[in-house]
């Protein structure tokens, strides 16, 4: 008898635990805002957005769902109909196969608006509520870059090799134009502080495949790359390069715990001030524009930390020095007096900028002496393959 | 002194359980699953299990949306798996069914893409239909052809062909990418919606669901009421006899594969012409392979696939729902669902054997 009152009481006990519920609620009830992922935090691509969620929700005291493993199909759709069904009233999707399934998402719930990080349409569609982000990377991708062209200097002034043989690596996903635009500001980064500096690119054909980043990384290194960075979303690159004790400039955020000897410096984008943008805006009923770029001025590009034990000295004073540049408008990363396609400057280029199955070139992009990248949608659409460059494989 | 020597247990076979007495064992491991769940989530995340599994129940019925992405979820499983269970009744270990249902979204795809404004809607999808009952069925042909002819090991015949399949379709997402260098088709014909298969109500996954309940029972009917549902089955039991009898083993292997590859292909038509509207190379996201524990776990039972099928989506929608609201990772969901699991296959050992205990020596005394 006393078993069964104990069991009956241990029961209610659960039940009335079961009723505190455990939402992630803060202040302001009024709003609901929802996130979809591709993976979890495991990936280093959604742990910078999943911070940035939750750190702008936070800031602005509203309510917010997170929903990860999210594939790049129909269950985005549903993921987004379900996140209306619970009340959001703003919902984000971070990987760039999300676009299509959120679009169609937008025009079935007109009243919730649908903001999509790296997508191209936005501008095309024409949805009143479906809007597209990125943020200039490639800004943060040559300072990132000018730190490996120093570290590099650093090596061949200490007799480690001579100056011809200053050739980099980089591990892309696909040969797609943000991969394209990504390498590129980084080897012209480098390029400015080491005038002899070729780069070699390798592509796994994914955007998360740790054993083929690994593997692509290990190649490179075999190949004679003194330096590797890359364009892909796990460990990979990052761990191949502390085996073999190869320095490494990272992408989305810090890898210094993994990587303590070889982490030079990482750029990412902070999606916070997006994410606090759009909230806002949707708040006070105000129009969220189709594309809305980040910059360095937005505090949307930022790199993390040098890690002195790995980078060249006075990295933070040329870093800083740059970016005062960059911001001011004196310096442009694609100035196309830095780089030649097939031996010549180019001085025009028309750019796939209106998405569409034929890739249509449409828009000239070169004005003012400059490739102007994510000016006329947020999303890269530098694709232009520069000399110096060696592409390894393009099969993706 | 008699029995101190003696096996602490042993196993022995039982007579056939009354079947009252066969669910009582798999209800008492229900039950017991979800007292070892409750155990290791308070232990694990100090979360009250009660709560856990009222998310769960919620993430697969909280809402009608839910119910129907449940149903859905259901439909294309329970598809794959009846594909599956004629092999599997005629002891071929079809595990292609993955491949199978890749050539048949690729297939679809392919129809959509390069005729979509070429064929008026009907046409179409008409084209869609056959080329991916073909695809699929020859996917399922090809295995079943080295093993009519020279007697090749299916199991490891069939697995390779889905990585050729997976091969396949990231060759031709590339060829059809938008944008260029993205590596992902996109929605195909977002706009024209040209052969996306017709919404029944105003209903998005109604027709799956209906074409897949009307399968069911086809194939029901098939295995159980049919002379080549029989032959499947003698060819199950023994090859042998089933030549001594004049059946045409080899015809039947040919004949049942190339059934298993077309279901898997409709299964892959349903996918992209009715709700995923474009084929990526993770698009059967591996129900392939949990096809084959649906139909093992109903013992090749068309109708009891319905229950098996619902009790792995169900936990499947159950754990996206707990991650989601407790924050915990997918891996966590991935235990609990392993628990359960593990306790209904186990229940199935108790339910074909008995252990007997060593009765106690000082008993006689």
């Amino acid at each position: 008898m006393k078993k069964a009152i104990a069991l009956i009481l241990a029961l209610v006990m659960c039940f009335a635990l079961a009723a505190c519920g455990s939402q992630n609620k803060t202040n302001d009830s009024s709003m609901k805002v929802g996130f979809i992922f591709l993976h979890d935090e495991n990936s280093t691509y959604d742990l910078n957005f999943i911070n940035a969620a939750k750190a702008a929700c936070e800031e602005l005291g509203v309510e917010y769902v997170l929903r990860t493993n999210i594939p790049e199909g129909q269950e985005c759709y549903n993921a987004a109909a379900e996140l209306v069904d619970d009340g959001c009233t703003v919902i984000f999707a971070d990987s760039f196969g999300h676009e299509d399934y959120m679009i169609q998402a937008a025009k079935e719930f007109p009243d919730v608006q649908f903001c999509h990080a790296t997508g191209t349409k936005a501008h095309t569609e024409k949805l009143a509520n479906y809007h597209n982000a990125f943020a200039s990377i490639y800004e943060g991708r040559y300072l990132a870059g000018i730190a490996a062209g120093m570290k590099l200097n650093e090596m061949i002034a200490a007799g480690q090799f001579t100056a011809d043989e200053a050739k980099m690596g980089y591990v892309g996903a696909f040969t797609y134009a943000e991969v394209i635009s990504g390498y590129t500001s980084f080897f012209l980064g480098a390029r400015s502080v080491c005038p002899t500096v070729t780069m070699e690119v390798t592509f796994t054909g994914s955007w998360y495949d740790e054993t083929a980043e690994k593997e692509g990384a290990t190649k490179l290194i075999q190949n004679g790359c003194k330096l590797i960075s890359q364009h892909a979303d796990s460990m990979g690159a990052p761990t191949a390069c502390e085996t073999a004790g190869i320095p490494n400039v990272s992408y989305n955020g810090s890898t210094q715990k993994a990587c303590p000897n070889t982490f030079i410096v990482s750029s990412r984008i902070d999606w916070t001030p997006y994410f606090k943008f759009a909230i806002q805006a949707a708040q006070k009923g105000e129009e969220i524009p189709y594309d809305w770029t980040g910059t360095l001025a937005t505090g949307s590009v930022v790199l993390t930390d040098v890690n002195e034990t790995a980078a060249a000295a006075g990295t933070v004073e040329a870093l800083a020095a740059a970016r005062t540049a960059l911001e001011a408008g004196t310096l442009h990363v694609f100035d196309i007096n830095t780089y030649t396609v097939g031996g010549d400057v180019q001085n025009s280029y028309l750019a796939d900028i209106d998405t569409d199955p034929a890739y249509t070139p449409d828009t000239e992009v070169i004005a003012d002496g400059y490739f102007h990248e994510s000016e006329f949608r947020s999303a890269p659409a530098f694709d232009v393959q520069i000399d110096g460059i060696n592409l390894l494989d393009t099969a993706f | 002194m008699n029995n101190h020597n003696g096996p602490l247990f042993h196993i022995s076979k039982r007579k056939n359980l009354l079947w009252y007495q066969a669910w009582a064992i798999r209800g008492a491991a229900i039950l017991l699953a979800l007292i070892v769940c409750a155990a290791v989530t308070t232990l694990l995340t100090g979360e009250n299990p009660l709560s856990v599994y009222a998310t769960i129940f919620r993430g697969a019925f909280g809402t009608t949306r839910k119910v129907w992405i449940l149903l859905q979820n259901m439909s294309i499983l329970l598809c794959i798996s009846l594909a599956v269970t004629p092999a599997f009744r005629m002891r071929f270990w079809n595990i292609g069914a993955e491949g199978q249902v890749l050539v048949g979204s690729l297939a679809t795809a392919a129809c959509m893409i390069c005729l979509g404004d070429k064929l008026p809607n009907w046409a179409l999808i008409l084209t869609m239909i056959a080329c991916s009952i073909l695809a699929g069925a020859i996917w399922g042909l090809i295995p079943a052809f080295f093993k009519a002819k020279w007697n090749t090991n299916e199991t490891l015949f069939t697995l390779m062909m889905n990585y050729v399949a997976t091969q396949l379709v990231a060759y031709f997402v590339i060829i059809w990418e938008v944008p260029k260098g993205a590596g992902k088709i996109g929605i195909i014909n977002q706009n024209s919606m040209a052969g996306w298969l017709p919404q029944i109500g105003g209903q998005k996954y109604l027709l799956n669901v209906l074409v897949v309940a009307v399968v069911t029972v086809l194939v029901y009917i098939y295995l159980n009421y049919t002379k080549h549902g029989y032959e499947i089955s003698v060819v199950g039991e023994s090859e042998r006899t089933a030549r001594y009898v004049g059946i045409k083993v080899g015809r039947v292997i040919l004949r049942t594969m190339a059934l298993s590859g077309a279901l898997c292909g409709l299964a892959g038509l349903l996918l992209v012409g009715g709700t995923d509207h474009t084929v990526t190379t993770t698009i059967a996201g591996g129900r392939g392979f949990t096809a084959v524990m649906v139909s093992w776990l109903a013992k090749f039972d068309p109708l009891v696939m319905i229950f098996t099928t619902f009790l792995l989506v169900f936990l499947d929608r159950g754990a996206g729902e707990i991650s989601t609201v407790f924050g915990f990772n997918q891996s966590f969901a991935d235990i609990l669902t392993g628990i359960i699991l593990f306790f209904i296959i186990g229940s199935e050992f108790f339910i074909r054997y008995k252990l007997s205990f060593r009765k106690k020596a000082n008993k006689e005394e």
